[in-house]
C-alpha cells in the first residue's frame, strides 16, 4: 500500500469574479495503490469538481487551487499545462458516466483504444492496435480481433464502458478516476463492470478514485468511502467502519434512506429536503437545515473534520465535538 | 352502481415496432410478447426488468402511444380500442402516467398551477374557481405550498418537479397511474420522500399504480405484486415478497445476485461481485 496521489487543501471556485463562492473546500483525497476509494455524494456535493480538480481538468469559469496536490515526487499544481497534458491519460486515467459520450462514433474501437499508445508511448499504428485487441480480451471482449475493427454504435453499453476501460488502462496508469462509470447501466451489467475494476485495481496495482452517488455501489467495491455534502467531506474513513457504525447525521440518513431488496422498510426515513441548492448556503454545517440534530452552532460555523476512531472522521458539532471546542477553527 | 375490482386487465399483449429494412422487406420487431397482467383497485404491480425487456412498452401500449399487435387491455372492465388515438382517448381520464424525467414532461413555460390545472380544464366541466381549490388541495397533497403556484418547472428542483408531474397525475381521479422510473432521476435522500408520498397518495385516494421500474429495492418498498420482465416476456409474476425471497425463474436470480447492497456490518465485499452465479448476460455478446 503505497501513497501515489496526495491532494490536500482542495478548493473550487465558481462564479463571476464579485461574487465568487466555492463548490468544493477543504477536500483531501489521498489514493493508495491496490486500493478504491469511493467519493459518494448527491447533486451540488462537489464530487466530480473535485475529481476534475485532481487532473487540473475543471470547466472554464472555475478556478482550483490546492495546498498539495503531488503524484509520486512530481507536483501536478506546478506543472505546466504541457506537462500535465502528457500526465493525462498515461499516469492518470479517467472514464466517465455515459461511454457512449466519450467514444467517438466515427472511429474503430480500435483506434480509439490505441490513441493513448499512439500519443504517449509513440506507438507505430500497427502495434497500437495489436496491443488494443490484447487489451480488450483483458477487459473481457470476446473475440478481441475482429472487436477491435467494429464502432461504438455497434457495441452494448456494457461493452463500450469495457472499451473505455480498456483505453484508459493502455498506458498503464497508476491512477484511474471513475466517475459513476456504471450509473448507466443495467444492474447485471453493472456487478460485471464492478468486477473488473476490482480486479484491475489488484492485479496491477492500480489507485481507484470511484465517484458515485450510489453507496451500494461503494460499499461493493471500495476500500476507503469519502462522503461528500456541499462541497466538503462530512464523513471518511475505512468502508466498514463509515457503513457499519456511520457517524455523521447525512450519512446516516442516507443509509436509512436507501431501499434495500432484502427487506421493506416501513416508512422509508426520508431526509427532509433536497440536495440542490445547498450552494447557496455559505457557511455554518451545509447540512444543518435539513438535519434533525442541528443546534445553534451548526447554522454559524463549519465544524472541523474530527477523527471519532482511529482512521475513522467525522465533521459534526454534535456527533464529533472537537476535543478542544475553544480552539476549533473560524470557517472563512 | 356496478362495483368494479379489477383496474386492469391485460390478455396477451402484443407489441410489434415495424423495422425499417426496405420496402419488400418489412421485418417487425417484438418488443411485448403474450404479455398478462392484472391491477386491482388500490394495489400496486411492478413490473421490472433491464433495458429493451420490454417493461416501458406495455406501458405505453396501455395509454395507446404503442402499437398493439395482438391480445386486449381492459380498463375498469371495458375493452380498450386496438386503434392508439382511440385508445388514448378512451383511457385519459382514467389512467394517467408520471415519468422518468419530471424536467422533460413539465412544459417549462407553465406555471406550476397551470400545469397541474391543464387536465381538470380539458377533461372536466370545472368552474374556474371550483379549479383554483382544486389545486390548492392537490398541491397539499403532494407536499407543496401555495408558494410553488406560480413557479415555473426551472426555479424547482428535482423532486419538486416530481411532486408537481404527480399532482397533475391525480388531478382527475385516475383509477391506475402507470409510474415509468418516477425516482431513477432523482437523489437517493429524495427519492425516499417520493415512495413515501406515492405510498401516502395510494392510502388515501385508493389508487391503483403500475409501477415500471429496474430497482429491485425500490420495488421492494412499494409493490404487493412484482411481474419480471426478459426479452419481451414475463419470466415470473406473484408477491413481491415471494418473487424477492425465493425467485424461482433462472433469470429473477441473476437479477438479484447482481444487485448492489449496501452491506453495513460486514467487512467483506458483496457478493454480486464475488459470486461467479452474478454474471448477466450482456445482450450483444450473443
Amino acid at each position: 500500500m503505497v501513497l501515489v496521489l496526495e491532494a490536500r487543501g482542495l478548493r473550487v471556485e465558481v462564479g463571476p469574479s464579485h461574487s465568487r463562492r466555492d463548490v468544493v473546500r477543504d477536500v483531501s483525497v489521498l489514493l493508495y495503490s491496490g486500493e478504491i476509494t469511493a467519493l459518494v455524494g448527491e447533486t451540488g456535493s462537489g464530487k466530480t469538481m473535485t475529481a476534475l480538480s485532481l487532473l487540473r481538468l475543471l470547466p472554464p469559469g472555475a478556478t482550483g487551487k490546492s495546498s498539495t496536490l503531488r503524484l509520486g515526487d512530481v507536483d501536478l499544481a506546478a506543472l505546466p499545462e504541457a506537462e500535465i497534458g502528457r500526465i493525462r491519460g498515461s499516469r492518470i486515467s479517467m472514464i466517465f458516466q455515459d461511454p457512449l459520450a466519450a467514444l467517438n462514433p466515427v472511429r474503430s474501437v480500435g483506434f480509439q483504444i490505441s490513441e493513448p499508445l499512439r500519443a504517449h508511448r509513440r506507438m507505430n499504428g500497427r502495434d497500437a492496435t495489436k496491443r488494443a485487441a490484447e487489451l480488450l480480451a483483458q477487459v473481457g471482449i470476446p473475440d478481441p480481433v475482429y472487436n477491435v475493427k467494429r464502432y461504438p454504435h455497434e457495441l452494448s453499453g456494457g461493452m463500450r464502458q469495457r472499451v473505455l476501460i480498456a483505453a484508459a488502462l493502455a498506458c498503464d496508469p497508476d491512477i484511474l478516476i471513475a466517475d459513476e462509470p456504471t450509473t448507466a447501466l443495467d444492474v447485471t451489467v453493472q456487478a460485471q463492470i464492478l468486477r473488473l475494476v476490482r480486479a484491475e485495481t489488484e492485479r496491477r496495482g492500480l489507485a481507484v478514485l470511484l465517484v458515485t452517488h450510489d453507496l451500494a455501489v461503494a460499499s461493493t467495491i471500495a476500500d476507503r468511502i469519502q462522503v461528500m455534502y456541499g462541497g466538503t467531506i462530512v464523513e471518511r474513513g475505512k468502508t466498514r467502519d463509515v457503513l457499519g457504525g456511520p457517524n455523521h447525521p447525512y450519512t446516516r440518513g442516507l443509509l436509512d434512506s436507501v431501499p434495500t431488496v432484502r427487506k421493506k422498510l416501513t416508512p422509508l426515513r426520508a431526509i427532509p429536503g433536497s440536495p440542490e441548492g445547498v450552494a447557496a448556503i455559505q457557511r455554518g454545517c451545509r447540512f444543518a437545515p435539513r438535519c434533525a440534530h442541528a443546534i445553534e452552532r451548526c447554522a454559524a460555523v463549519e465544524p472541523p473534520l474530527v477523527e471519532v476512531a482511529p482512521g475513522h472522521e467525522s465533521r459534526c458539532w454534535v456527533f464529533a465535538p472537537p476535543k478542544d471546542v475553544a480552539s476549533a477553527p473560524e470557517s472563512s | 352502481m356496478e362495483r368494479v375490482s379489477t383496474v386492469l386487465a391485460i390478455r396477451g399483449l402484443t407489441v410489434e415496432y415495424p423495422v425499417r429494412a426496405g420496402i419488400l422487406n418489412s421485418r417487425r420487431h417484438r418488443a411485448v410478447n403474450a404479455v398478462d397482467l392484472s391491477i386491482q383497485a388500490g394495489q400496486t404491480v411492478a413490473l421490472v426488468g433491464e433495458s429493451g425487456s420490454g417493461k416501458t412498452s406495455v406501458a405505453r401500449a396501455i395509454v395507446g402511444l404503442a402499437p398493439l399487435s395482438a391480445g386486449s387491455i381492459e380498463v375498469n372492465g371495458q375493452a380498450l380500442d386496438r386503434h392508439g388515438n382511440a385508445r388514448l382517448r378512451q383511457v385519459r381520464r382514467t389512467v394517467q402516467m408520471v415519468f422518468q424525467q419530471p424536467g422533460g414532461s413539465l412544459d417549462p413555460r407553465m406555471s406550476v398551477s397551470q400545469t397541474i390545472a391543464e387536465p381538470l380544464q380539458y377533461l372536466t366541466k370545472m368552474p374556474a374557481n371550483a379549479m383554483r381549490t382544486r389545486v390548492s388541495e392537490l398541491l397539499e397533497l403532494v407536499g407543496l405550498g401555495e408558494q410553488h403556484r406560480g413557479r415555473r418547472p426551472r426555479e424547482l428542483s428535482g423532486g419538486q418537479r416530481q411532486r408537481v408531474a404527480i399532482a397533475r397525475a391525480i388531478a382527475i381521479s385516475p383509477s391506475l397511474v402507470i409510474c415509468d422510473e418516477p425516482t431513477s432521476s432523482l437523489d437517493v435522500s429524495v427519492q425516499a420522500q417520493i415512495i413515501n408520498l406515492l405510498s401516502r397518495l395510494q392510502q388515501e385516494l385508493h389508487l391503483a399504480y403500475l409501477f415500471i421500474s429496474h430497482d429491485l429495492g425500490v420495488v421492494r418498498q412499494i409493490a404487493e405484486v412484482t411481474a419480471v420482465m426478459h426479452l419481451g416476456e414475463i419470466v415470473e409474476t406473484g408477491p413481491t415478497d415471494r418473487v424477492l425471497d425465493s425467485p424461482r425463474h433462472e433469470y429473477t436470480r441473476s437479477l438479484l445476485a447482481a444487485v448492489p447492497a449496501v452491506d453495513r456490518d460486514a467487512a467483506t465485499s458483496d457478493p454480486a461481485v464475488d459470486r461467479d452465479g452474478a454474471s448477466g448476460d450482456d445482450p450483444s455478446l450473443a
